[in-house]
């Protein structure tokens, strides 16, 4: 399934440590990773193997210690923190696993927020919002606020507010911890939809074999490497 | 962020804790409405005391022995007091002049059948109710022959009318003053309250050689009163009195006067020299109150930053800026302390309002002093807000967001 056309997030040789001297951790160890646009990823491992940092350094939340982050091309870890922010809002879509909405502010206004800082007009951004809330099957539920609404429909207003802005890619850390197997379900397979549908690439850490089931490729992390990287044959 | 975007977060942020915003600008609040009331009831006072001592005549020079009274103690009596003579030398040599009034003064007990009234007793020619500006409400003014032999008439004012009788008209009736009986040639209209809170309708007018000749026993002059011609410079004047009283009492030329000539803008002077003092002091006051007001937003910004660690971190992570979020605190802090400075010019300009009603001094509204206040409350925000906002802004996203 790999293509010649350049790879859209490439890590070379990226490695992480965190703390000093004794306390030293290595949380990634020279790490060389290729995505391509279209791709839906799983990164999978024990607690402490790695997944999340190679995530953040993937989402630009982070920079790689050593090595190097290409992201469509452009060297990663030489931007300033307000370029890595405008990436971000232009290009990536976060999905938490506590959701992280705002609270007492209502879905759509959520869902409106990234928006807000691409400055879009207002009346162009409630649109755009009401789009990605039908999107999750949520457009009856736009002018609730989180407290009101269960875990599963949480996690869809923050999927909506991860693709609001049409994202390249979606990232999302154990997006469905926090949820039970059938919501669980129902939020894995509207990611298979947008990645299917839309050619969203998504990269996904979980520990669920039963959610890396949707995804067309497994990694499996352990001690800062990727010890597997396998592609999974399409069992529908 | 789009600043109206931002505005509008802050309100919402601010209403949503309504208490805790309340308690936050308090110290703001009571800093500008104890200033903005204590400025405009000040400026309201000034404004009476000044038009009150402009009502008694601008134009009006006092001429007293002793050396100038610094503050109000008075003239030293051990100069030698000034006679008619002087008061007729200066109104005989020096031009454009109203009217010259020389007085002498004495108290004494006012009489008419049962009732008796103590007093002050004026003595004085015509000149003094011009000077003063008497207007007459009943009777006549005293005549040539009457001020030349010192007759015993006399002009009472509306307090005596009223202490001794009540509802008959006094004119044409005698009473005594102490000893000596007196015929009421006429009544003053009332000027009610001066400024210093003392009633000026409780006098009695004789002629100055009557008072000289049977109560002092001496023919001193205590204070010549000189009302100046409307267009002619009172410190002309001034200078022009002062040149003859040293000529006629003999001192050379670059001694001491032992005698002042004043003029009642001098006197406003004095009077209103205390309220810059004063508003020196209200300054500093609304500085410390400003400040620590201020430092009362920093510490519930600092805490409302901790508290909202997560928020700030998904801001971030979902392509916040750091001037987006830094803006966002500002706006707030700014929002906060605006709004504390606005109820305090609301509160204060109210309370300024109902005092000057009950104490009797006019509502004078300082706009300068209510934009001040407005702009350093304001100021305020942007200064104790920033560190707050800064910390927000340089939040480390993946922190943030594990934050518990
Ligand atoms: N901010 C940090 N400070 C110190 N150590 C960290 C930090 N983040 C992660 N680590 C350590 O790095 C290693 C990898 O962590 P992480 O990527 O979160 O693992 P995973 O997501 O696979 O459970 C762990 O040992 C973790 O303790
Ligand atoms: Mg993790």
């Amino acid at each position: 399934m790999q293509t010649d056309t350049t790879p859209l997030i490439q890590l070379q040789g990226v490695s992480k440590i965190y703390g000093k001297g004794q306390a030293a951790v290595k949380a990634l160890d020279a790490v060389d990773l290729q995505i391509h646009q279209g791709e839906f990823v799983a990164m999978m491992g024990p607690s402490g193997s790695g997944k999340s940092t190679s995530l953040n350094i993937l989402g630009c939340l982070d920079t790689p210690g050593s090595g190097q982050y290409y992201f469509d091309g452009v060297a990663v870890g030489s931007l300033s923190r307000d370029q890595r922010a405008v990436l971000r809002r232009q290009f990536l879509g976060f999905i938490f696993q506590g959701f992280n909405l705002l609270n007492r502010t209502s879905a759509i206004e959520n869902v409106e927020l990234p928006l807000i800082y691409r400055k879009i007009p207002a009346r162009h951004r409630r649109e755009m919002a009401q789009e990605a809330l039908c999107a999750v099957g949520l457009e009856k539920w736009q002018n609730h606020t989180p407290g009101e609404l269960s875990g599963g429909q949480q996690q869809r207003v923050a999927i909506a507010r991860a693709i609001v802005g049409k994202p390249r890619v979606l990232l999302a850390d154990e997006p469905t911890g926090n949820l039970d197997s059938v919501r669980s379900i129902e939020i894995m397979e509207m990611l298979r939809t947008f990645n299917q549908r839309d050619g969203i690439t998504i990269i996904m850490v979980t520990h669920e074999p039963d959610m890396a089931e949707f995804c067309k490729r497994q990694m499996q992390f352990q001690d800062g490497h990727i010890i597997s990287d396998t592609a999974v044959e399409d069992t529908l | 962020m789009m600043l109206w975007e931002t505005f509008l977060l802050a309100q919402k942020t601010i209403r949503r804790n309504k208490l805790r915003s309340a308690l936050t600008i308090l110290g703001i609040v009571i800093g500008v409405s104890a200033v903005i009331s204590m400025v405009t009831l000040g400026s309201g006072a000034t404004q009476k005391v000044t038009s009150d001592i402009s009502k008694l005549g601008s134009n009006v020079l006092h001429v007293r022995p002793g050396q100038g009274m610094r503050g109000p103690g008075g003239a030293r009596s051990s100069s030698d007091p000034f006679k008619i003579e002087d008061a007729t030398a200066i109104k005989n040599s020096i031009a454009g002049l109203q009217a010259v009034a020389p007085v002498a003064e004495t108290s004494g007990q006012a009489i008419y059948g049962s009732n008796n009234w103590s007093t002050s007793v004026t003595g004085g020619t015509n000149d003094f109710f011009i000077v003063q500006g008497w207007d007459l409400d009943e009777g006549r003014t005293f005549s040539d022959s009457e001020l030349q032999a010192g007759k015993s008439v006399c002009l009472i004012g509306k307090t005596i009318q009223k202490e001794l009788f009540a509802n008959e008209s006094p004119t044409g009736k005698t009473m005594r003053l102490g000893k000596i009986s007196f015929k009421i040639i006429g009544t003053l209209k009332e000027k009610g309250q001066s400024n210093f809170g003392t009633d000026q309708d409780d006098l009695v007018v004789i002629p100055l050689k009557t008072l000289q000749r049977r109560m002092a026993g001496n023919s001193d002059v205590r204070t010549i009163l000189v009302a100046v011609q409307e267009g002619v410079s009172t410190t002309g004047v001034q200078k022009e009195i002062e040149l003859l009283m040293r000529e006629r009492r003999g001192i050379a030329p670059g001694q001491e006067a032992d005698f002042h000539v004043r003029d009642m803008k001098e006197i406003i002077d004095t009077l209103t020299g205390t309220t810059t003092v004063l508003t020196a002091l209200l300054s500093a006051v609304a500085g410390v109150s400003l400040l620590v007001g201020g430092i009362g937003i920093m510490n519930i910004m600092l805490v409302s930053v901790t508290e909202r660690t997560r928020e700030i971190g998904t801001r971030l992570a979902i392509g916040a800026l750091e001037r987006d979020v830094l803006l966002q605190f500002l706006v707030e802090s700014v929002s906060l302390s605006s709004l504390g400075g606005l109820i305090g010019i609301l509160l204060g300009l109210g309370g300024a309002a109902l005092c000057s009603k009950l104490i009797g001094v006019p509502f004078v509204f300082k706009p300068g002093i209510v934009a001040a206040a407005f702009f350093f409350s304001g100021a305020v925000g942007i200064v104790f807000g920033y560190v707050p906002a800064k910390k927000a802004a340089q939040m480390d996203p993946i922190e943030a967001l594990r934050y518990e």
